[in-house]
């Protein structure tokens, strides 16, 4: 009984409250009507609530159709079978099999020499740390073509270290050792910055534990931290081969530009300009399927990285 | 039996303890944040290295400056519960409660044989595959346990066991905490800024403040010391 009586009362309530709502309502109703410029300047806030939407949206589309329209524009025009013909290009194939070989070694050297590094920036203070962030840095900064002529100074044949080099009967620019020189020049802080951040992120406490429960540091290393940090590290890998697929600059001022021995795509499309531009088509867009590939790669990687962090 | 006599220099204040804990005797350190609860702790775990004193384990000095002793954390068999449990992200419940009989390089069937035998016993059997970030708080407290339980340790050492926990879970896990404690019959020291679980959970209680011991006495007194003003609100 007094179950059914409470509820009773509870919809008593709410039927009061809604002849109350609509009641306020009439009013409102009532109170607008006689006003005749109210409805004006609720056209002008309106239109002022959509040039607010349409400004930003024309900014974004140009934006994004400034940089969609060269790569589209590579895609129409190239023609497919001259594209495919132009595989079979000698040139093409030199290129494309001297890229592949050259970045996947240059990944797996920086990978190599960069973790430790990375490791050591991201737990341990000494002196002189920032300066060598900063030279860690700088191939970023710096023009490939001065990335260049200093290997060259440094490694060629008359250079400060290649002077020493040659008296061995060692030479190593203009040959593929070179090119992967270069490549690691310029690579390296793609990805030492990457694990830095990944291995930052890594919170002590694991460490800690592992330590506490039987681990020594580098059974630690090998079990906890690495994996933790794994997919900020290969996510750091792909940007360090996509910028060595990509460089042009210092490997053509250090390596030269020798079909099959240093002339990687991006020479060889620049080479290749001057006669034949089918066969730069054709490379130029195997460097775009690979580089949205990267894009890719990197971003669900991230993205995992980011919700690992969360929880 | 433990025995702590240490001093180590922080940023704000010197932290100086002589502490004793019996075997099977359940410590409670109580203090405000800051006091150096946890750098003690770690300083027992051998994550921190003390400036001066020494620390032994049922007569084997941990640490001893005179003696130059100084036993690496993975040498020293010492059950550590972290405050945020520190599960391996990476691995599911049941690599993180082996991770400590891997790094023991224990033969595999000894390790399946016993990783089955504590997480039945902790109620996580179940839930053995699911992954350390994806299971409850209440969970997290229960693997972290048994993590450190497994490797048999000759000391306890639990920061802050409770404080992840809602409110309502943690009266019963107050009790279960001691009972699984108590079944060790290993020294224990519990960190915890909650007087409630001081009296539940422990058998003696030390006050520290600014690194010092200033009160020390029965879990069951603890209580009473927030009636002391420099207890409840402390002198700094």
């Amino acid at each position: 009984m007094a179950a059914g009586s409470q509820s009773a009362r509870i919809a008593d309530e709410s039927k009061h409250g809604l002849f109350m709502a609509s009641d306020q309502a009439k009013i409102n109703y009532m109170i607008r009507l006689p006003e005749e410029g109210q409805e004006v300047t609720g056209i002008s806030v309106r239109a002022k609530e959509i040039a607010l939407k349409v400004g930003p949206a024309i900014l974004l589309i140009l934006a994004v159709a400034f940089i969609a329209l060269p790569v589209v524009s590579l895609f129409i025009k190239s023609p497919m079978d001259a594209t495919i013909r132009s595989l079979h290009d000698p040139v093409v194939m030199d290129a494309l099999r001297l890229s592949l070989m050259t970045s996947s070694l240059t990944t797996s050297i920086v990978i190599l020499m960069g973790t430790p590094v990375a490791y050591i920036h991201a737990r341990f203070h000494y002196f002189g740390k920032e300066i060598a962030d900063s030279l860690i840095d700088l191939p970023v900064i710096m023009p490939p073509a001065v990335a260049g002529i200093a290997l060259l100074m440094a490694f060629g044949r008359m250079g400060i270290l290649g002077h020493y080099l040659n008296a061995f009967g060692i030479s190593l620019a203009f040959t593929t050792l070179a090119v992967i020189i270069a490549q690691v020049f310029v690579s390296s802080p793609f990805y030492i910055r990457q694990a830095r951040t990944s291995f930052e992120d890594v919170d002590r406490s694991f460490e800690s534990a592992a330590r506490t429960l039987g681990a020594s540091r580098t059974y630690t290393i090998f079990h906890v931290i690495l994996p933790i940090a794994c997919n900020g590290l290969i996510s750091g890998a792909i940007m360090a081969f996509a910028r060595s697929l990509g460089e042009f600059g210092a490997t053509i001022m250090f390596a030269g530009n020798f079909q099959g021995r240093t002339q990687t795509m991006p020479l060889a499309i620049y080479t290749a300009m001057q006669g034949d531009l089918d066969v730069s088509l054709c490379l130029s867009l195997i460097l775009v399927a690979i580089s949205f590939l990267v894009i890719a790669l990197v971003k669900t990687l991230t993205r995992r990285v980011y919700k690992n962090a969360g929880n | 039996m433990l025995e702590i006599d240490i001093k180590k220099r922080l940023r704000d204040f010197d932290l100086e303890v002589n502490l004793r804990v019996k075997a099977g005797e359940i410590l409670m350190l109580v203090g405000d944040n800051g006091c150096g609860k946890t750098t003690l702790l770690n300083l027992i775990a051998g994550l921190l290295k003390p400036d001066a004193g020494m620390i032994a384990l049922d007569g084997r000095p941990l640490f001893d400056l005179n003696r130059k002793v100084d036993v690496a954390p993975e040498m020293r068999n010492i059950g550590y519960v972290f405050q945020s449990y520190a599960l391996f992200p990476h691995m599911s419940v049941y690599d993180n409660v082996a991770f400590g009989l891997r790094t023991r390089k224990l033969p595999k069937k000894e390790i399946e044989f016993l990783v089955r035998d504590h997480l039945t016993g902790a109620g996580l059997w179940e839930i053995r595959n699911a992954r350390a970030v994806d299971i409850s708080g209440g969970q997290k407290q229960r693997v972290a346990l048994a993590r450190a339980l497994i490797i048999e340790p000759e000391l306890l050492l639990l920061d802050e066991p409770l404080s992840a926990l809602d409110v309502r879970k943690q009266a019963a896990m107050r009790r279960d905490l001691r009972e699984r404690i108590h079944t060790c019959g290993v020294p224990s020291i519990i960190v915890t800024h909650d007087l409630r679980d001081v009296a539940c959970i422990g058998d003696r209680a030390c006050l520290l403040e600014m690194g010092r011991v200033v009160l020390s006495g029965r879990a069951e007194d603890a209580v009473s010391w927030c009636a002391i003003p420099s207890a409840g609100t402390g002198e700094t």
